[in-house]
């Protein structure tokens, strides 16, 4: 295994490490510079991937930290806020943007090296904290192809995004302090940890396990410890049978077409490169996000007689969540397949965790995220294979092989997920109190918690 | 003098305006509430979640006239409001003591 002291993206062996990138491109854009022979000089040492930056794989990953950051803010926080009571709707906002900012500060401190640091002897668990602020890396650091501050700050997004994504477990009844608590810590015990164990050349990343884009590390992680958290934090007042419904699906709409833009940056960006890695599965993305759509939409409407807008938008998110592992690996029909099992699958489970378990995870996180990044991981398994269209296993591997070992992500991850988040929210119930009263939740969380309205009407 | 408020259908409410300007009423107070009568509500649904929203949004318009005006007044109300389908409203006519214009000064009768 190859010493992790850079970030390692899985791809199989079959294929270059920059095989994908078009020669014709780097040749004309260094010829123009440079002497014939500093030309085949720089082209054989971009072919190492290990040596120099590209400033075209950075200028691409540049944008792509850019796109990830958007699907937060204020993607998924418009996303969210349209789906809430409107005297919530601030609330959900400032969720999001705090956690940002949380998760951003503590990514510098410390969960950067804990995710991608070399943990010495115990790298099959956890990075060191040799990287901790960042420690030694300067503007000419690289990170295979892109500067190392870059990847710092590409992988930060995904930290930001992944806690935020928990959100949708507690919004309407959860205590300030206590969410800020619980995503700091569950970022530094569970993200950081299985951020590792899958891209940072931790024990999942050895047995090859395929997540590439954060099928398990960031939608799994989420959805589970969501489902957890919900579990433990007790339903909104009125669950299940008095409800209010969304406050404003418009709002939702829009956050949900900004998650679809970003997540462009999300998948693609993943390839860490500019080139055909990267264009396929911005391709793969795109698709599987539009079937996913149309699936849930058709569901919906065979089993309730009209599709509707927040429906569709769940539909894509879906889709989206589900190709995230597969995005690399997989080829455009097998996006296609996989978007419609999204849709379908996702809303399946959005009934069975409400009505059937009867736990109110009020925006479907484990639903659509942990259900879906699952589903995914799996399915990268056999949608990775060269007879379904995608662009191959690892030599001398199997697809039900393969599926083992992504079985054994999902579960393991899936476990400390959910073990981990059991003892944070012990731990944050002791100390700050998990819940408003019933009376502030009547009132709302935008007057009570944060001493502002979302409507003069 | 007569108080008259009238909960309509909001799409309504452009017609009956038309309809109290041609008899001669020319001010009105409009509101936007919500209510139900025997219309009762409907069944919205979000991710398969079922919401039972009961109370419909309507428009209450109150206008104030002499008592020579009040039945002409609510007949053209019911007149320009009505659909014949279930939600069209309620007219109810109060009594009313007193009425000033605030930037005349001028009372009862000649404040209308």
């Amino acid at each position: 295994m190859r010493a992790a002291r850079y970030p390692v993206r899985w791809r199989p062996a079959s294929q270059g490490t920059k095989g994908g990138k078009n020669m014709l491109e780097t040749w004309g854009r260094r010829a123009v510079a440079a002497a014939l022979a500093a030309s085949a000089l720089v082209w054989a040492s971009a072919a190492q991937a290990q040596e120099g930056i590209d400033s075209g794989d950075s200028a691409w990953i540049l944008t792509a930290t850019a796109l990830v950051l958007f699907m937060t803010l204020p993607g998924l926080a418009l996303f969210y806020g349209g789906l809430v009571r409107a005297n919530n709707v601030l609330s959900a906002l400032m969720h999001c943007f705090s956690i940002a900012c949380v998760a951003s500060v503590l990514w510098l401190i410390v969960a950067y090296s804990l995710a991608f640091g070399d943990g010495g002897g115990a790298n099959a668990l956890i990075g060191g904290l040799g990287k901790a602020f960042l420690a030694g890396v300067g503007k000419e650091t690289a990170s295979g192809s892109i500067p190392e501050s870059l990847f710092f700050m590409f992988q930060m997004t995904f930290a930001i995004i992944t806690p935020a994504l928990i959100v949708g477990a507690y919004p309407e009844r959860i205590r300030f302090p206590a969410m800020i608590l619980f995503s700091a810590i569950w970022l530094i015990v569970v993200y950081a940890p299985v951020a590792h164990w899958v891209w940072g050349g931790g024990w999942l990343a050895d047995l090859g396990a395929m997540d590439f884009a954060g099928g398990m590390v960031v939608h799994v992680t989420a959805g589970v410890s969501a489902l957890v958290l919900a579990k433990m934090l007790g339903g909104r007042r009125g669950f299940p049978s008095e409800l209010r419904p969304p406050h404003n699906p418009g709002m939702t709409m829009i956050g949900a077409c900004m998650l679809w833009v970003g997540w462009f940056g999300f998948n693609a960006g993943s390839a860490l490169t500019a080139g055909g890695d990267a264009a396929m599965a911005m391709t793969v993305t795109h698709i599987s996000a539009a079937a996913g759509a149309l699936a849930w939409a058709a569901a919906e409407w065979v089993r309730f007689g009209k599709p509707s807008l927040i429906g569709i938008v769940t539909g894509m998110v879906a889709g989206l969540a589900t190709i995230t592992p597969a995005s690399g690996f997989v080829g455009p029909a097998g996006a296609l397949a996989i978007g419609v099992a999204a849709g379908l699958v996702c809303q399946w489970f959005t009934g069975l965790v409400k009505q059937t378990m009867r736990i109110d995870d009020s925006l479907d996180v484990f639903a659509v995220h942990g259900i879906g990044g699952a589903l995914g991981t799996l399915a990268t398994a056999f949608f990775a294979t060269a007879a379904l269209g995608g662009f191959g296993l690892a030599e001398g591997v199997g697809a039900l092989q393969q599926l083992g070992v992504q079985a054994l992500g999902v579960i393991s991850v899936a476990a400390w997920s959910a073990i981990a988040s059991f003892v944070i929210i012990k731990l944050v119930q002791a100390l700050v109190g998990l819940r408003v009263s019933q009376d502030e939740e009547i009132e709302g969380l935008d007057i009570v918690a944060h001493g502002e309205r979302g409507y003069d009407l | 003098m007569k108080f008259i408020v009238a909960v309509i259908k909001p799409h309504k409410l452009d017609q009956v305006r038309d309809a109290l300007t041609a008899i001669g009423v020319h001010g009105m107070t409009v509101s936007e509430v919500r209510g139900y009568g025997r219309q009762g509500g409907h069944t919205e649904i979000y991710r398969g979640a079922e919401y039972q929203v009961s109370f419909l949004p309507k428009i209450k318009i109150e206008v104030a006239v002499d008592d020579a005006s009040v039945e002409r007044t609510v007949e053209a109300i019911e007149a320009a409001a009505k659909t014949g389908q279930i939600g069209d409203g309620k007219i109810f006519v109060y009594d009313l003591g007193r009425a000033v214009r605030i930037r005349t000064g001028e009372q009862n009768e000649e404040a209308l």
